[in-house]
């Protein structure tokens, strides 16, 4: 035989996968964090290809914010149904009745930075001593620096000064009690590889992703979807759009851009066209040069 | 389409960052909000143009000091081939970081500044290049606009260059003249150097032949998990999950089962929902066999016509990483792929004055260092040597009293 060479998104996958049994291997109790977007989607259909027949090793976890777009939740609840896992949801609104957490004030208030308390407590709560998410390396500039293995110390945060060298594809995933490890097995794909993948694999997406009307107002220069999460003034014009969503988040910081994208094949070529990156919709990322960095090292994702 | 992943060594001095915010400006891959971020700025260039360096900067200790500390990757496509980038510190006090970033590289970008030529730096990066045994080299002789686009310049420096090369046993390297600040040769071919004839980096990096010509017979797969739903419909279903490290299995293969040297014949060979009849390096599959033998998470499936090395007693290149220097005394944790055994230094042989490239007796290793030692696990490995089969032939060293990986090492041969 001749040489042989996988096709990018055949390597990708294979390397995503030998991530999650690695997961499987070194940890006591993984989970997967599963937020409704397209990314920790993608993830879970690695974990059929990585697992299947048999079960998945972990729960998947959503740290539901209360401000969900609904179609994500649908989406949720359909796909636990399908694929007959295990769904533990941690809950922003119980940390902020708890008193936990504080409702931020104001026009650009969200709940987004709330959600990293409740995901601890919710580590905690269960024991978790491995976290899967959906980050890749190519979304912001902090991303890119860390680790597919990347640990995360008693309080959730990262130490970018410390991190642990990763070698070849060996990954040492011993922690102290109390520590975890917060793993990325998509570290390596881009936000078009993600799009690719769920086309050749047939993988349904919840609505929102698609072009649809919508009442949005204008915010900071983002199209912002209307909704009573959203603290609105007698300034903000509600306008009735055609958009389709980027990134899926909170309500209050995930920005709509204007699309006339149905199908997967449109989204792509929208994509590879686009000139504004994927995090660029992000209103939790403009806040600073290093706001990305500065909420890894608070424990965030 | 397939991927290329490469890493550029060099450091901000020789315009590194430069040329790999040239690389991606050049190819359209900067969006519009991250130039503009850019643009607005207040770094810039002497003669007002944006500064391309910027684009690599990702921690805050970065940007302020004007240095890359860790491994950035960063992501970009041409029509032809998609490309990952290991952007790694160049300076010394930062080659662990170096060697993370190589370490999965299958092409190294060496910078020299043309005005310098071939330096200490420059031996090191080459000496590390050949350690891991990255398969293609290419040297940039950066900032050739410095130097009046001269070819004489370039005709020395290749040939100091070449001597190296011979010295470490590079064997595929290729020289580009380029100036990373101007754009000469970089994406675009330079219309100010009409002696060279070669090609612009760009299309280098698109044509340069990558495909990996495993040697078929060295099949290794360790095995990650076991794969058993232990339903009623699936009773005794037992798969083998893992990625083959090299070579290639057939259904019908004879396997051997290491360390227990058990062995029995592939039944069948999964990727999901798919049943292909050979798996190959590189995929993520799962494996079935004809007879029920006791196998688990660490043990590895190889090809019984062709065992690698197995021995306890192992001669391997060592890279230190860590603060605390290394301790004979203690037993420490040695990974190869998925098996995780104890392991102890039994003996330093030497070690390497990585900016001369001489042996020295040694009685220490600090962060940084690099040099041979025999090591002793206390099961047996099953591993190729790292010049014959990278993907079996590298581990990694764990302190279990801190859990930080602690070292990287290169199997080279069977101690007695």
């Amino acid at each position: 035989m001749s040489k042989y060479n996988l096709d990018y998104l055949d390597e990708l996958e294979a390397e995503a996968i030998h991530i999650l049994r690695e997961v499987a291997g070194q940890f006591e109790k993984p989970a997967l964090l599963f937020s409704g977007g397209k990314d920790s989607i993608t993830l879970v259909r690695l974990a059929e290809k990585a697992f299947r027949p048999g079960k998945f090793p972990f729960p998947l976890v959503h740290i539901d914010t209360g401000h969900n777009f609904e179609e994500t939740i649908t989406y949720r609840d359909e796909m636990i149904e399908r694929i007959g896992e295990k769904l533990i949801v941690g809950s922003v609104q119980e940390s902020i009745d708890q008193g936990k957490v504080v409702e931020q004030k104001g026009k650009n208030a969200s709940r987004n930075s709330l959600q990293t308390v409740t995901l601890l407590d919710t580590i905690a709560l269960h024991g978790f001593d491995a976290c899967i998410g959906g980050a890749r390396r190519d979304e912001e500039k902090a991303r890119a620096k860390e680790r597919i293995f990347s640990v995360r110390d008693e309080f959730g945060q990262w130490d970018p000064k410390r991190q642990r060298p990763e070698l070849w594809n060996i990954y040492n995933g011993k922690i102290h009690k109390g520590e975890n490890v917060r793993v990325f097995p998509i570290s390596n794909w881009t936000e078009l590889d993600v799009w690719n993948y769920i086309k050749r694999e047939q993988i349904a997406l919840p609505s929102i992703y698609f072009a649809h009307n919508r009442d949005v107002i204008t915010r900071n220069g983002q199209l912002m979807a209307a909704s009573p999460f959203l603290n609105m003034d007698a300034e903000d014009v509600i306008e009735h759009k055609k958009v389709r969503f980027r990134t899926v988040g909170d309500m209050s910081c995930t920005a709509a851009v204007e699309s006339d994208a149905y199908l997967l094949d449109d989204i792509i070529s929208e994509i590879s066209a686009s000139k504004i990156s994927e995090r660029g919709a992000r209103m939790d990322d403009k806040v600073s040069e290093a706001a990305m960095e500065d909420r890894k090292k608070g424990g965030y994702f | 389409m397939n991927i290329l992943k490469f890493f550029t060594a060099g450091s901000v001095d020789d315009g590194k960052s430069t040329l790999i915010g040239r690389l991606l400006y050049d190819t359209d891959s900067i969006l519009a909000d991250q130039l503009e971020a850019l643009q607005q700025s207040n770094r810039k260039n002497d003669d007002g143009s944006i500064d391309l360096a910027i684009l690599t900067d990702g921690l805050r200790a970065e940007r302020e000091q004007g240095i890359t500390i860790d491994v950035a990757y960063k992501y970009f496509q041409t029509e032809k081939r998609k490309f990952i980038i290991a952007d790694t510190p160049g300076h010394i006090q930062y080659t662990r970081n170096m060697v993370t970033g190589a370490s999965t590289a299958k092409l190294a970008i060496i910078l020299i500044d043309s005005r310098n030529g071939v330096v200490e730096q420059t031996i090191r990066h080459s000496y590390l290049v050949s350690l891991l045994g990255i398969e293609h080299v290419v040297v940039c002789l950066n900032k050739m606009d410095m130097v009046g686009y001269s070819e004489t310049v370039y005709n020395t420096i290749v040939d100091q260059y070449k001597k190296l090369a011979a010295d470490l046993g590079l064997r595929e390297v290729t020289f580009i003249p380029v100036s990373a600040l101007k754009g000469d040769n970089v994406v675009n071919e330079s219309e100010n150097m009409t002696w060279y004839q070669g090609n612009s980096l760009l299309h280098f990096l698109e044509t340069v032949d990558v495909e990996v010509g495993p040697s078929y017979n060295l099949a290794r797969m360790p095995v990650q998990w076991v794969v058993r739903p232990q339903t009623d419909e699936l009773h005794d279903y037992r798969g083998y999950a893992g990625r083959v490290l090299s070579g290639a299995f057939n259904v019908n293969d004879k396997v051997t089962v290491l360390p227990s040297g058990s062995s029995s014949v592939i039944a069948r060979i999964e990727i999901f929902d798919q049943q292909p009849q050979v798996a190959y390096a590189g995929q993520s599959v799962t494996l079935h066999l004809k007879d029920n033998i006791d196998i688990s998470r660490g043990d590895v499936l190889v090809n019984s016509d062709h065992l690698p090395q197995s021995s306890q007693l192992i001669e391997a290149d060592l890279c230190w990483m860590d603060a605390k220097p290394l301790d004979e005394s203690i037993t420490y944790l040695l990974q190869h792929n998925s098996k995780v055994t104890k392991c102890k230094i039994r003996e330093i042989v030497y070690k390497v004055d990585i900016n001369t490239l001489e042996k020295q007796d040694a009685h220490d290793f600090k962060l940084n260092d690099i040099g041979r030692v025999i090591l002793k696990t206390a099961d047996q490995l099953a591993f190729d040597f790292y010049t014959e089969n990278k993907a079996n032939g590298a581990a990694i060293l764990i302190d279990s009293r801190t859990n930080l990986t602690i070292a990287a090492l290169m199997f080279r041969a069977v101690a007695d």
